[in-house]
C-alpha cells in the first residue's frame, strides 16, 4: 500500500509571467487521491503538464510506476507515460460519438467489451451512441472520465474538473467521482483552488505556493495543524492575533488562549484565530465592536474590531444577528489548542 | 560531469521548453519545412533588393529622378483620392441600409457591396467600352453629331473605376461597425439631450473611426497594388510603369528599384493597417448586444436617400452588368469563336487549382507552428508569411522573372515559375484561414490525445485535421477562386502561349476587340462571386447557431 505511484524530486520550470514551479517535491502513493490546491498562478496546472509530458521540466526528476519519465537528458513524451487525464474543459472530441471518445485509448480485441464495461461504471450505457455536444455538463465529465480510465493509467490527473459545473451538480457529480476512483482503486493527483473540495476529495492534502509544496498530509491535519501561516490562512478564514507565551498559555487580548506549538516562554507569537473559533455577546461594557455583518444563509459573519484596532471574524448561527456598532465581549472557544507562528509584531 | 551527449540533450530539451511546446517529438520535421517556406518566400525579394543594390550610383539617381518622383505623386494621388471617395460614398451608404428607414433598405443592403466581385481590369473594360473613343456612348450620340466625348483615359477613368469597385471594403467594414455597435449608448446621447445629428458626429462617427480607418487602408492598398485597371486606362502609377519598364528596356534595374519603392509603401500601409486592426478589435470588444436599434426616420430625406442609392448601385454595378450582357450578345450574334474559351477556362481551373494546392502543403507549417509553438521563430516565420501581403503581384512577377533567367534558367517561362508566384501570392490567405480554424481547436484535445496513448502524427491524422478541415477547405476554395482572376503574374510568368481567362480579357481589351472580352469575363466574375455567396451563407448559419 505504501508503493510509490508518482515522485517529483526538485522540479525547476521557470516561466515569463506565472505559474513558475520551484524545486518543488510532492509524493504521490499508489491507490490514493492526492488533493493538491493553491491559489491561481501558483503552478498547479504546470505540475500537472510537467507529469504528462507535455513539457519537459528546467531540471529535476519525475518517475510513474517507479520508472523515471522526466529527468536529466530525458524525457518520455506523453503518449508512453500511462498518465490519465480529465481536463477543466473535459476536452472530448467533439467527431466522435462517446463510445467512440472511450474507444480512442483502448487498443486490442477486447476493445468493445472494455468500452462497454467503462461506459457502465459511469453509468452512460444508453448514450453510448450520442454526440459530446449532445450531453448534459455532468455526463460530459463522466465519459471524460470513462475515457480517461480506460487504460488504466498508472495515474489519473484531474485538472479543476468540476469548475465548469453550476453548484448543485458540483456536489452530486464529486460524489460520484470520488466513488469511481474508489471503486477502481486508481491513483489520482485532484488539482482544485476550492478548499472544501481539496478536503472532500483527497485522502491527502497537498498544499502548493508559489512553485512549492507547503505541506501535504491528512485533510484533518493540513485543516487542524497548518504547517505555515500561508497555509492557516489559505485552508480557512484565519486572523492572526499577537501574544505573548506564558507558562499558562498565550497571552492575547482576548484572553489567554492554549497552543499545540512548542515554543519558548516569553517569546512573541501570533496565534492563528479561525472564524468560528471566535464567540461574540453584545456587552455594552466592551471596547470591541462589530463593524460589518455578512450574511451568507445558513450563517453569518461578523467582523469585529478589538480595542487595538485589530479585527477578527467571528461566525455565528443564521439567528444569531447583532447589528453594526454593538459592542461584544469577544469570547475564545475553540474546544481544541491552536496553531502559532512566529510573531512578525514585537 | 557532463559528457557531451548528456549536454545535446539538455540543450534539445531547453529549447522545447522555451518554444512551450508540447509536441515534443514531431516537431522536427515542422521546423524543417516552415523554414525552408519561408526561404523560398524570401527569395524573390531578396533578390530583388540584391539586384537593386547592385545597380550602385545608377540606381540612387533613378531613385531622386523626377520621373520616379511623377510616378510616387501619380500613386499616391490616385490612392488618397480614391479612399477619399470611398469614404464619402461608403459611410452613408452603410448608415441608410443598417439604421435608417430607407425604401427597400434590404436589397440595397445586399445590392451595394457586390462591386467588390469585378475584377478590376474587367471593370475598366466596362468602363473604357462605354465611354471611350469608339464607345458604345459615342456610338449612340455620333447620330446627334458629337464626335469626340472627353477623354477617359488617365486620372479620371482610373478613380471612377476604382473608387466603384473598392468603396464595398469601407462599407462592409463600416456597416459590420454599426451593426456591433451598442445601441444603449446611441439611446443614452439622446438622453443627455443630443440631436440626431449631434449624435451622428459626436457618438457614432468616433465610434466607427477604427472600422472606416481598417477599411480605407484596405483600399489605399488595393489600388497600390492594382495593375489592371490603371494600365487599361493609361495611368501610370508605379505597377504600370514597373510593367513598362520591364517590356521596353534592356536594363530592368529600374523596374527592380520602383519595385522596391512600391513594397516598401505598400508595407508602410500594411503596418498602420496592423496597428489599427489591433485597436478596432479592442473597441469591439466592450460591446454587450443590448437589444436593437431603433430605426432612425428619414422623413423628407427618404427619397433623395433612396436616389443616391440608386444612383451608387446604377453606376457600380447594373450599368457595368447591362454592357457586358450587351457585348456578350453582340459577341455570338457576331460569331466569335467561343472554342478558345474553354481552352482558357481550363488552363485557369488547372493552374489555380494546383496553386491552392501547393499553397495549402506550404501552408500547414507554417500554421501549424504559429498556432501550436507560439514564440519567436514561429512569429518569425509567421510574419514572413504575412509580408507577401505587401507584394503586389507585379513584383511578385518581376522578382520571379529576374530570378528565373539570371539562376533558374530551366524554371524559366515555365508553368513551375507560375505556380511558384501564385503561391507567393496567396500564401497569407491559406495560413490565415488554417490559423483560424487551428485556434479554435482546444490545445487540450490534441493534449488529452496524447495522454490517450497516441503518437504526434495520429493525433494530427485522428483529431486535428477532422475537426479544422472545414475552415481550412474554405480557405484553400477562396485562394483558388482568387488565383481565377489574378493577373500581372499571369500576364508576365506565363508560358509563351499560354492563355487564361484574365489574360484572355486583358488582350482583347488591349487590343479594343470589346465583344471578344465579354464571355472570359462574365465566366470570371461568376467564379468570383462564388467564394462572397460563400462568406455570406457562413455568416448566416454563424446567425443561426
Amino acid at each position: 500500500m505504501n508503493e510509490i505511484a508518482v515522485k517529483c524530486d526538485g522540479l525547476v520550470k521557470t516561466f515569463e509571467d506565472t505559474g513558475a514551479l520551484r524545486r518543488l517535491n510532492l509524493l504521490v502513493r499508489k491507490g490514493e487521491i492526492m488533493a493538491l490546491i493553491g491559489p491561481s498562478g501558483c503552478g498547479k496546472t504546470t505540475l500537472l503538464r510537467l507529469i504528462t509530458g507535455v513539457i519537459p521540466p528546467d531540471s529535476g526528476s519525475i518517475s510513474i510506476g517507479g520508472d523515471l519519465v522526466a529527468g536529466p537528458g530525458l524525457v518520455v513524451p506523453p503518449e508512453m507515460r500511462r498518465v490519465g487525464m480529465v481536463f477543466q474543459n473535459y476536452a472530448l472530441f467533439p467527431h466522435l460519438s462517446v463510445a467512440a471518445n472511450v474507444a480512442y485509448g483502448l487498443q486490442g480485441p477486447g476493445r468493445d467489451d472494455d468500452v462497454r464495461a467503462m461506459l457502465q461504471l459511469v453509468r452512460l450505457s444508453e448514450h453510448a451512441n450520442r454526440m459530446p455536444n449532445e450531453l448534459s455538463g455532468g455526463e460530459q465529465q463522466r465519459v471524460a472520465l470513462a475515457r480517461a480510465l480506460g487504460p488504466q493509467p498508472d495515474v489519473l490527473l484531474l485538472d479543476e474538473p468540476f469548475s465548469n459545473l453550476d453548484s448543485e451538480q458540483r456536489v452530486q457529480v464529486r460524489n460520484e467521482v470520488r466513488a469511481i476512483l474508489r471503486m477502481s482503486g486508481t491513483t489520482a493527483i485532484f488539482v482544485t483552488h476550492y478548499q472544501e473540495e481539496a478536503l472532500f476529495m483527497g485522502d491527502r492534502v497537498a498544499v502548493q505556493s508559489q512553485g512549492k509544496i507547503e505541506q501535504v498530509g491528512t485533510p484533518d491535519d493540513v485543516f487542524g495543524n497548518p504547517a505555515t501561516r500561508f497555509v492557516a490562512a489559505f485552508m480557512g478564514e484565519t486572523d492572526f492575533l499577537p501574544g505573548e507565551v506564558q507558562p499558562e498559555g498565550v497571552k492575547t487580548e482576548i484572553g489567554m488562549l492554549q497552543t499545540n506549538n512548542e515554543v519558548r516562554i516569553g517569546t512573541h507569537v501570533d496565534v492563528a484565530v479561525r472564524a468560528d473559533d471566535v464567540h461574540i455577546t453584545p456587552d455594552p461594557s466592551s471596547n470591541a465592536i462589530v463593524l460589518t455583518r455578512e450574511f451568507r444563509g445558513m450563517v453569518n459573519v461578523y467582523r469585529v474590531r478589538l480595542p487595538s484596532g485589530r479585527f477578527v471574524h467571528s461566525l455565528q448561527r443564521h439567528t444569531m444577528q447583532i447589528a453594526p456598532a454593538t459592542p461584544v465581549r469577544v469570547v475564545m472557544d475553540p474546544g481544541h489548542p491552536l496553531t502559532c507562528f512566529p510573531g512578525t509584531t514585537p | 560531469m557532463f559528457d557531451s551527449t548528456y549536454m545535446a540533450r539538455r540543450y534539445s530539451g531547453r529549447v522545447i521548453s522555451r518554444i512551450g511546446s508540447w509536441w515534443v517529438s514531431g516537431s522536427g520535421i515542422l521546423w524543417v519545412a516552415g523554414s525552408l517556406v519561408a526561404i523560398a518566400l524570401l527569395i524573390p525579394v531578396v533578390y530583388l533588393l540584391l539586384r537593386a543594390l547592385g545597380a550602385g550610383d545608377a540606381a540612387w539617381e533613378e531613385l531622386i529622378s523626377v520621373r520616379t518622383a511623377r510616378i510616387l505623386g501619380r500613386t499616391i494621388w490616385l490612392a488618397f483620392s480614391v479612399t477619399l471617395c470611398c469614404g464619402f460614398l461608403a459611410v452613408p451608404l452603410a448608415w441608410l441600409t443598417v439604421r435608417s428607414d430607407l425604401p427597400m433598405r434590404r436589397m440595397w443592403a445586399v445590392l451595394t457591396p457586390l462591386p467588390l466581385v469585378v475584377p478590376s481590369y474587367v471593370g475598366a473594360y466596362l468602363m473604357i467600352s462605354v465611354l471611350g473613343p469608339r464607345g458604345l456612348l459615342q456610338h449612340w450620340l455620333e447620330p446627334l453629331g458629337v464626335q469626340r466625348l472627353p477623354d477617359i483615359y488617365g486620372f479620371p477613368g482610373a478613380f471612377l473605376v476604382l473608387t466603384m469597385l473598392s468603396y464595398p471594403y469601407v462599407l462592409l467594414s463600416t456597416r459590420a461597425a454599426l451593426l456591433r455597435m451598442n445601441p444603449a449608448m446611441e439611446e443614452a446621447a439622446r438622453n443627455l439631450g443630443s440631436g440626431p445629428w449631434g449624435t451622428f458626429w459626436r457618438v457614432i462617427l468616433p465610434q466607427l473611426r477604427p472600422s472606416l480607418v481598417a477599411g480605407g487602408l484596405l483600399v489605399t492598398l488595393y489600388v497600390l497594388r492594382d495593375f489592371g485597371a490603371v494600365s487599361l486606362m493609361r495611368y501610370s502609377t508605379f505597377t504600370r510603369a514597373i510593367f513598362l519598364q520591364y517590356q521596353s528596356s534592356f536594363d530592368r534595374t529600374m523596374a527592380a528599384i520602383l519595385a522596391l519603392v512600391l513594397v516598401l509603401i505598400a508595407m508602410t500601409i500594411l503596418a498602420v493597417d496592423v496597428r489599427t486592426r489591433g485597436r478596432a478589435s479592442y473597441h469591439g470588444g466592450d460591446v454587450g448586444s443590448v437589444g436593437s436599434a431603433v430605426t432612425v426616420r428619414l422623413g423628407l430625406w427618404r427619397w433623395p436617400s433612396f436616389c443616391f442609392c440608386f444612383a451608387v448601385v446604377t453606376l457600380a454595378l447594373v450599368m457595368p452588368a447591362g454592357v457586358l450582357f450587351l457585348w456578350l450578345v453582340r459577341g455570338i450574334s457576331a460569331g466569335v469563336d467561343l472554342s478558345s474559351l474553354w481552352v482558357s477556362a481550363l488552363n485557369s481551373l488547372l493552374t489555380s487549382g494546383a496553386a491552392a494546392g501547393l499553397a495549402l502543403v506550404a501552408a500547414i507549417p507554417v500554421a501549424v507552428l504559429s498556432v501550436r509553438y507560439v514564440g519567436r521563430a514561429s512569429s518569425i516565420l509567421e510574419r514572413v508569411s504575412y509580408a507577401a501581403f505587401a507584394l503586389p503581384g507585379m513584383v511578385v512577377a518581376l522578382a520571379l522573372v529576374f530570378f528565373g533567367a539570371n539562376y533558374a534558367r530551366p524554371l524559366y517561362q515555365t508553368m513551375a515559375l507560375l505556380l511558384f508566384g501564385y503561391v507567393i501570392l496567396f500564401l497569407p490567405e491559406v495560413v490565415g484561414a488554417l490559423r483560424a480554424s487551428l485556434l479554435q481547436l482546444s490545445p487540450s484535445l490534441e493534449h488529452a490525445a496524447r495522454t490517450l496513448g497516441r503518437g504526434p502524427l495520429d493525433v494530427f491524422r485522428t483529431i486535428t485535421l477532422p475537426i479544422t478541415w472545414p475552415g481550412m477547405a474554405a480557405g484553400v476554395v477562396l485562394v483558388f477562386l482568387t488565383a481565377m482572376k489574378e493577373l500581372p503574374v499571369t500576364l508576365i510568368l506565363s508560358p509563351l502561349g499560354f492563355r487564361t481567362l484574365s489574360t484572355s480579357v486583358w488582350s482583347a481589351v488591349s487590343e479594343a476587340f470589346f465583344a471578344r472580352a465579354a464571355a472570359p469575363a462574365l465566366l470570371l466574375i461568376i467564379l468570383s462571386s462564388l467564394p462572397m455567396a460563400m462568406l455570406v451563407m457562413r455568416e448566416r448559419e454563424r446567425i443561426y447557431e
